[in-house]
């Protein structure tokens, strides 16, 4: 098999094989300066973990730990002060009611070992004490995950709160979670931004986001 | 044409992979009783004569082939003397783990479904509605040992604990299984004709098919054997295909299965060996029209329903409060009209 780095990159954290998995990283930060390891070795290693665990090959739990140990690699070498994570939009990402927050942790995980840094809000939180915190700290990116449908709907909320207390200017409001991937126009439907049916698609959604608003 | 089969001969046949009078049909209404009764969620579960009263009054509108003796999952956690968190219109939610410390699990003992007064008004109001509808089935719901944890620690630690800590995972299955029995005894001791065993993180969709068979299957297989009754897994909107043959084996009857996964196929794999439970999109359901909830229902009947083994269903074990009352007329209306053995429309030419 001639697998590409990436490929041996996206099995190793699949096979919670964290020496191997710094090893290719290691080999790749040699070859090339800066952070396009970032690009040519973790970010397609996680959209194809997003697009296997969508198709229904992989599963939650081997989502979670390539997550997880791909963001303590790239903590390594990119850690949370760094200039290249700090020089971006501030953004921040909550669980808005429930209190299940797994999902949440699982794009944290990915927006982290792809080079973002993001404030986490925790969970179980209302839409008014949100949309009170990304005004206070400034937030540009605002990531929203959700188990259940009511707090999926409770975007609505959000959204118009957020219109009010930014003076017009709102975050860019990304959403994600089991009501959004069961039906597909509830995030239309409730006025978010954008929808990521996995981690690594909200990691692109990120990246977009962060680019328009340079 | 009318019914010639009561709602529990219809479902028995159906569990046999028998073809039975119609397609039967289950709407898992728990938070839609708080609304036929016009009381807000936390009043209406603090009775049992409530909940009684509610689901005969649904039944008796729809039509539907069960009666619903579930409450809501963190009830299982009140037990642990965990916390809820309730909302004006969803299924409550277990506040923060009760179970931060690993060093807590040996110590741990299993509740006394007696002494807790949620699962007693559960009790008595499976008990209701046995004494006044006899013929009808009552589903009673029992958390599985291997899916608990994630209400009694946390998702995230649980996965750990699952990953990286067996020593402590399996001291806490052990005490799981006991409580799972207890209640799910104490349900049937109470007049519920069989249990759905909510199993969600066995699914496909959070735990890979390999550990799965390490660790719910081997759960499982303790478990359901000690239920004095037939029990149904259900996997809560995950993936069941990968695993059809190893949820088969641990005895249970049927499983819920998921709208992500065909139900063509899911048929063909559980042939003979389980019987389906689902799998209505009651996500979606909160904006269908007449003629989509007529659609969906015959859609489904056409894909699973020939040859028994099949009860249409949502797929996720509880029908969102969103979803308005005209949906559910619409859905039993559309099981009256298309689920009729022996579904010759299936095999008629689309003129």
């Amino acid at each position: 098999m001639n697998n590409e780095p990436w490929q041996d990159f996206e099995e190793a954290l699949l096979a919670m094989d964290r020496v191997r998995a710094r090893g290719l990283l290691r080999t790749k930060r040699l070859e090339a300066a800066g952070v396009s390891f970032l690009e040519s070795l973790v970010s397609p290693s996680l959209e194809q973990i997003g697009a296997r665990w969508e198709t229904g090959e992989i599963s939650l739990a081997q989502v979670y730990m390539a997550g997880r140990i791909a963001e303590e690699l790239i903590d390594e070498c990119l850690p949370p002060m760094s200039p290249l994570r700090t020089d971006q939009p501030k953004m921040a990402i909550a669980v808005l009611e429930d209190y299940h927050a797994l999902g949440k942790r699982i794009v944290l995980s990915a927006l982290r070992a792809s080079g973002y840094e993001l404030t986490d809000f925790g969970h179980g939180l209302t839409a008014v004490d949100l949309a009170h915190r990304v005004k206070v700290e400034g937030v540009r990116i605002l990531l929203i995950s959700v188990l259940m449908l009511p707090s999926a709907l409770r975007v609505a909320d959000l959204r118009k709160l957020l219109g009010v207390v930014c003076d017009g200017h709102p975050p860019r409001l990304i959403v994600g979670g089991a009501p959004f991937l069961f039906d597909s126009r509830l995030w239309r439907d409730v006025g978010a931004d954008a929808m990521g049916r996995n981690a690594a698609e909200a990691v692109s959604l990120v990246k977009e986001a962060v680019e328009e608003q340079k | 044409m009318n019914d010639t089969m009561t709602p529990l001969q219809r479902v028995l046949t159906a569990l046999g992979h028998q073809e039975a009078d119609r397609v039967p049909f289950f709407l898992f209404l728990s938070l839609h009783g708080a609304r036929e009764l016009g009381m807000p969620l936390r009043q209406y579960f603090s009775r049992g004569e409530n909940v009684a009263e509610a689901q005969l009054r649904m039944q008796s509108r729809y039509g539907h082939d069960c009666l619903n003796g579930f409450f809501y999952a963190p009830a299982e956690i009140e037990a642990w003397g965990g916390e809820v968190v309730w909302f004006e219109d969803g299924p409550p939610n277990s506040a923060t783990p009760f179970l931060s410390d690993l060093k807590a699990i040996p110590g741990l003992k299993p509740p006394r479904v007696e002494e807790v007064p949620v699962l007693v008004e559960a009790l008595k109001a499976i008990s209701l509605m046995k004494e006044r509808s006899p013929l009808l089935p009552i589903i009673g719901v029992a958390i599985s040992p291997f899916s608990l944890p994630v209400m009694q620690m946390g998702f995230e630690a649980y996965l750990q604990l699952i990953l990286e800590q067996p020593e402590a995972f399996w001291q806490l299955m052990r005490v799981n299984e006991e409580w799972c029995v207890s209640w799910a005894n104490a349900q049937l001791s109470a007049g519920a004709t069989a249990i759905a065993y909510f199993d969600p993180v066995s699914s496909s969709t959070v735990i890979q098919p390999d550990l799965y068979r390490k660790t719910g299957f081997v759960v499982a297989c303790r478990t359901l054997p000690r239920i004095h009754g037939p029990t149904a897994t259900h996997l809560a909107s995950g993936r069941a295909l990968p695993i059809l043959d190893d949820l088969a084996a641990t005895g249970t009857a049927g499983v819920g299965i998921s709208v992500l996964e065909d139900l063509a196929e899911l048929k063909r794999a559980a042939s003979g060996k389980l019987a389906l439970l689902g799998n209505l999109n009651g996500i979606q359901m909160r904006h269908w029209t007449t003629a989509d909830a007529e659609l969906e229902v015959k859609q489904a009947i056409a894909k699973a329903g020939k040859g028994g083994g099949f009860i249409l269903a949502d797929n996720h074990g509880e029908i969102p409060w969103q979803v308005p009352e005209e949906t559910l007329s619409a859905i039993a209306d559309a099981v009256q009209r298309w689920g009729r053995y022996p579904l010759d429309w299936i095999d008629e030419p689309v003129i």
